[in-house]
């Protein structure tokens, strides 16, 4: 409600009229004159009968001015004075009454307005116009387009997707429960194989309770958002992907992002909101410092055990997306804060798709009671959207039993991935993105060229080239992921490889052969 | 329509008053805790959820979350096996007892019944998984399309009668990441006050500037639009980039279905501004051939800008989809973020919704597509007609599958669940805050999967339970006394008259 506009007057009229008389009279100091002391003597004089009206027993003073009913007067006055202001024109609104458009010109400018189109006009990358059409299940092979190729490019680390138990798993449940879950959890929409589950994942985890997503791109978008509002913090990388900064965005929070796996600029960052934060005394807040274990956009691991140490130092909470790493790092396939030797608990927030290594749909949320819990009724995307369809609970729940007991396919991921980044990073005219030590354990292997193009359009080209070579010669598949506009950068053209533990080492020396020769045969024509 | 249920003074004041108490008591043990209790926060550490903001977690919700996310153990069609839990014990979470009974399933947005085994989809969704796997840990720009993803896109391009369509794996995302595509800084998006959550997040997860109408009030809508387009962007005075109307075909906790289609495609095209249509709800569960609000109302689908929809009510399965003309999907194809980076649509689930549209559309199955979607619509009627006959107070239309009843006290609410399950039947509970504090409701959602005897068992149960709970708020002759209340029971008795 907006107050009447002309309170303000009347508090400045009450204010003025309370204060003490003499308080303007040392406004300007009046120029040195010969005869001061006869000023003085006035000035005394004046002061003294001030003083004989006002002190007890003068007329001013309170009790004698009720007395002579001085006080109506007074009163009075107020009263004029507020009917005076109050049928005063208002000043502000009445510029708005010129200022206001009249329905005509209102039509007029309606009919002028000319919207942009819907969707601009786009050139469309070949890829999405013509995606690849994939006629069997994406194995260790694939069939696409009518050709067998060695499939380098899906996530399914441990080759997990193509297994006959998982598959009678899924058959399993749909004769059970059908399909689609047809409702929210909240709604008749949890069926017991999801609190398995859950139960599952918090079980390999090692943490409290677990809280499933139906979807991977909705679980971060909904993790944080659960977790930061207007008044806390975000630190995050800012190579994370998109469902990050779209959590980060409508968590409203203040996002701050440091230089990709810079631990120097993290460091900048804390020690300077600490630093503002004590300037304006601000109240304690929440604050995250949120991450990917290996990054989607550079296939880069980021360097926990750093950051656990700077988040306790600056009593930040960390987040970790372990997407990429779920069964991948770590002696028990937890992931990178396994891998880097966090304590229990150390990341307090972590989540991650079930659509890698688990080779099924979805995404969790995995914690403490309170953390998992706190979702069930903030998360929207677990509150506003219907259930994981059961069969790929089931499948992620088997998944995850073969992935706990799967300490060879790890050891070979680790391997693949190992070898083929020394090889490719032998090859001349092209870079690995991440040129870490600890990088060495991803399988997903970003390459760029060395001297690439300045402009972008013309290094996607020249690699998407090379991609094609490989494809037609090695009969191997890898691409070339796209940025959206929407995302907060586009971090260059790369080739992207997935190494996984079905990959021998000869496929892996002859993917690196063929790059190399690719490039050789290219580069003469670029 | 279009005005929120109000209750009489009686009813409310006991309503506040349920919440009074409630609240005071939890601010007493809040209070308590806070004393003798240390509180385990870590020392330099924001509580992770602030004491406000789980007050209503904890102090209200825990009382009566025994009605919510119970479990099941089977499939969500016309009677559900639902798992017993524990008794409510504080706010500890409640364990599994192992025995469970058989309900009549009045919650899930089963609409045509696709929700069980089905001879024509199952043994193809089998089929499929057999053939093309479960999970493709891959995207959809990079090997992740199967041609059943093709041939899905193709189909429901087809069904909805638009130039081109795509899909994701769910629907709230397809809102959530979509939204942000088409419209962005410097645009606006004119949003109905009941929309749900995915398109807020969208919406909010955008850029644009959000301004909201009163639900279903096209002066108000119009009001908005004309003004918006006179003053421009704020502070800058820049004429908007484009201007988006988001509304939905059924609004789900409404039961009410967008009757005003036409006026507001109207308006979209004398103010020049994006119709931007969610048929989550409404999407094979209203008009002649299931086809949704457009056909409801007898509109174009191709007036619409971008039709929205998913497939996780009518269709059994999971997933979303967006329709429109062949340069909006060139642009979603080739800008969002989920058709980019994540994992695509199960191609299993992607079959089951091919099946569903088949038998939708009659192109297989001898006509039990259309017979669903004419079961479905008498059974709705025929419930809804009963309710209103019975004197509560039951909002939407007819021919909206979905019907939330009026409980109006939060008290009532729990109950009412409680009760209705101890007889058997499963009902959905919708409350603060998910509605006002006063505006508790039920919400029954009828199958096409129900029979005859399944919706009289529920009526039965329904009415003794809502005479224990003094549930019928309407005057008992109502049918004298009641004002035409809504355009479509008008039209339901012009039905009944020619
Ligand atoms: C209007 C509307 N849009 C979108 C959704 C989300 O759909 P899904 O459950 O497939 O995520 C819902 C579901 O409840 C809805 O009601």
């Amino acid at each position: 409600m907006a107050l009447p506009a002309w309170l303000p007057h009347l508090v400045a009229a009450a204010t003025l009229a309370l204060l003490p008389p003499f308080a303007a009279a040392d406004a300007v100091p009046s120029p040195p004159s010969p005869d001061i002391s006869l000023r003085l003597a006035a000035l005394g004089e004046w002061l003294w009968e001030l003083w004989e009206l006002i002190a007890p027993g003068g007329k001013l003073h309170p009790a004698g001015f009720l007395e002579h009913k001085g006080h109506l007067v007074v009163e009075a006055l107020l009263v004029l004075l507020i009917a005076y202001l109050v049928w005063q024109p208002r000043s502000s609104p009445s510029k708005k009454a010129d200022e206001r458009l009249t329905e005509k010109e209102i039509d007029q400018l309606c009919e002028e307005w000319q919207p942009e189109p819907l969707c601009p006009e786009i050139e469309s990358f070949p890829e999405v116009e013509k995606p690849l059409l994939a006629t069997s299940v994406l194995g260790h092979h694939i069939e696409v387009d009518g050709e067998k190729l060695l499939n380098m490019v899906s996530t399914d680390f441990l080759g997990l997707s193509t297994s006959e138990h998982i598959k009678d798993v899924c058959r399993a449940t749909i004769n059970k429960y059908g399909v689609g879950s047809c409702g929210p959890r909240g709604f008749y929409g949890t069926v017991d194989v999801h609190l398995q589950l859950e139960e599952s994942i918090s079980e390999f985890m090692g943490t409290q309770e677990t809280i499933i997503y139906s979807y991977d791109m909705a679980t971060a978008a909904s993790v944080l958002p659960a977790f930061a509002n207007a008044k806390d913090v975000i630190v995050c990388d800012e190579a994370v992907h998109y469902p990050i900064q779209n959590g980060c965005t409508l968590s409203r929070a203040k996002v701050l992002k440091f230089k990709h796996n810079d631990m120097g600029d993290l460091e900048r960052l804390l020690v300077k909101v600490a630093a503002e934060d004590k300037k304006l005394r601000k109240p304690l807040n929440r604050r995250f410092i949120v991450v990917e274990a290996i990054y989607h956009n550079t296939g880069e691991l980021a360097p926990l055990d750093a950051i656990h140490a700077l988040a306790a130092k600056h009593k930040y909470r960390l987040a970790v997306d372990e997407s990429l790493a779920i069964g991948v790092l770590g002696p028990k396939g937890r992931g990178a804060c396994e891998h880097f030797g966090l304590p229990p608990g150390g990341a307090e927030i972590v989540f991650a798709s079930m659509g890698n290594a688990l080779a099924s749909a979805g995404g969790f949320c995995t914690g403490a009671r309170e953390v998992a819990d706190h979702q069930r009724l903030a998360g929207q995307g677990y509150c506003f959207s219907a259930s994981q369809p059961p069969y790929l609970a089931t499948s992620a729940r088997a998944a995850l039993e073969a992935v706990a007991g799967d300490g060879e396919g790890r050891r070979q991921v680790a391997k693949g991935a190992a070898q083929l980044r020394r090889e490719l990073g032998r090859v001349a005219g092209l870079e690995v993105v991440g040129s870490h030590e600890r990088d060495l354990l991803s399988p997903v292997v970003f390459l760029r060229l060395k001297d690439a193009p300045e402009s972008s359009v013309e290094a996607r080209r020249r690699l998407s080239e090379l991609a094609d070579w490989v494809r037609r010669r090695q009969r191997v598949l890898i691409t070339i992921p796209i940025s959206s506009p929407i995302e907060w950068r586009d971090w260059g053209p790369a080739i992207r490889i997935v190494v996984t533990a079905r990959h021998g080492e000869g496929e892996l020396r002859g993917l690196a052969k063929g790059l190399e020769e690719g490039l050789k045969e290219l580069s003469k024509k670029w | 329509m279009g005005s929120p249920p109000r209750p009489s003074y009686v009813i409310a004041i006991s309503a506040y008053i349920s919440w009074t108490v409630w609240f005071l008591f939890g601010h007493i043990r809040d209070f308590i805790r806070d004393v003798f209790w240390a509180s385990k926060a870590r020392k330099d550490y924001a509580p992770i959820r602030q004491s406000y903001e789980d007050f209503y977690t904890r102090r209200v919700f825990y009382r009566l979350h025994d009605c919510f996310n119970r479990p099941i153990a089977s499939a969500p069609s016309a009677w559900v096996d639902v798992l017993h839990r524990t008794p409510v014990n504080e706010d500890k979470p409640l364990e599994l007892t192992g025995d469970q009974s058989k309900v009549l399933n009045l919650s899930s947005y089963n609409y045509l019944g696709f929700a069980a085994s089905d001879e024509y989809c199952t043994p193809r969704v089998l089929d499929t998984l057999d053939r093309l796997g479960w999970g493709a840990c891959c995207s959809r720009s990079e090997a992740g399309t199967t041609d059943k993803h093709v041939e899905l896109e193709e189909t429901v391009a087809e069904f909805l009668g638009v130039e081109a369509a795509i899909t994701f794996p769910m629907g709230f995302a397809t809102n959530a990441f979509n939204i942000p595509v088409i419209v962005g800084k410097g645009c606006l998006i004119i949003s109905d006050s009941l929309n749900h959550a995915s398109i807020v997040n969208g919406s909010r997860g955008s850029g644009a500037k959000i301004k909201v109408f009163k639900h279903d009030n096209m002066t108000h809508l119009e009001q908005i639009l004309r003004t918006s387009i006179a003053e421009g962007q704020p502070r800058t005075r820049r004429p908007w980039k484009k201007i988006l109307i988001i509304v939905e075909g059924i609004y789900s906790m409404e039961g009410e279905i967008c009757s005003n289609l036409k006026t507001i495609v109207a308006l979209k095209k004398k103010y020049k501004a994006y119709l931007f249509l969610d048929e989550a709800h409404s999407i094979g569960a209203i008009g002649e051939t299931g086809r949704g609000a457009t056909e409801h109302a007898g509109v174009n689908p191709r007036d619409v800008d971008v039709m929205m929809g998913t497939f996780t009510k009518s269709f059994g399965s999971c997933g979303g989809y967006i329709g429109g003309s062949k340069q909006l999907i060139k642009c979603i194809r080739n800008h969002c973020p989920a058709h980019l980076h994540a994992t695509s649509m199960s191609p299993p689930a992607a079959e089951q919704v091919i099946s569903a549209l088949r038998l939708i559309m009659n192109k297989a199955g001898n006509g039990r597509g259309p017979q669903k979607i004419r079961t479905l619509r008498d059974n709705s009627n025929y419930v809804r007609k009963r309710l209103i006959d019975l004197g509560l107070e039951v909002l939407g239309d007819f021919d909206s599958p979905v019907m939330p009843v009026m409980i109006y006290n939060p008290g009532k609410l729990a109950l009412f669940s409680r009760l209705c399950f101890r007889d058997g039947v499963a009902v959905v509970m919708v409350g603060f805050p998910a509605t006002t504090l006063v505006n508790s409701r039920t919400r029954l959602c009828i199958s096409a999967a129900h029979t005859k005897e399944d919706l009289d068992y529920a009526l039965e149960v329904i009415e003794d339970v809502a005479d224990q709970l003094v549930m019928r708020y309407r005057p008992k002759d109502h049918k004298k006394e009641r004002k035409v209340r809504s355009a479509a029971s008008h039209m339901m008795k012009a039905k009944a008259g020619g």
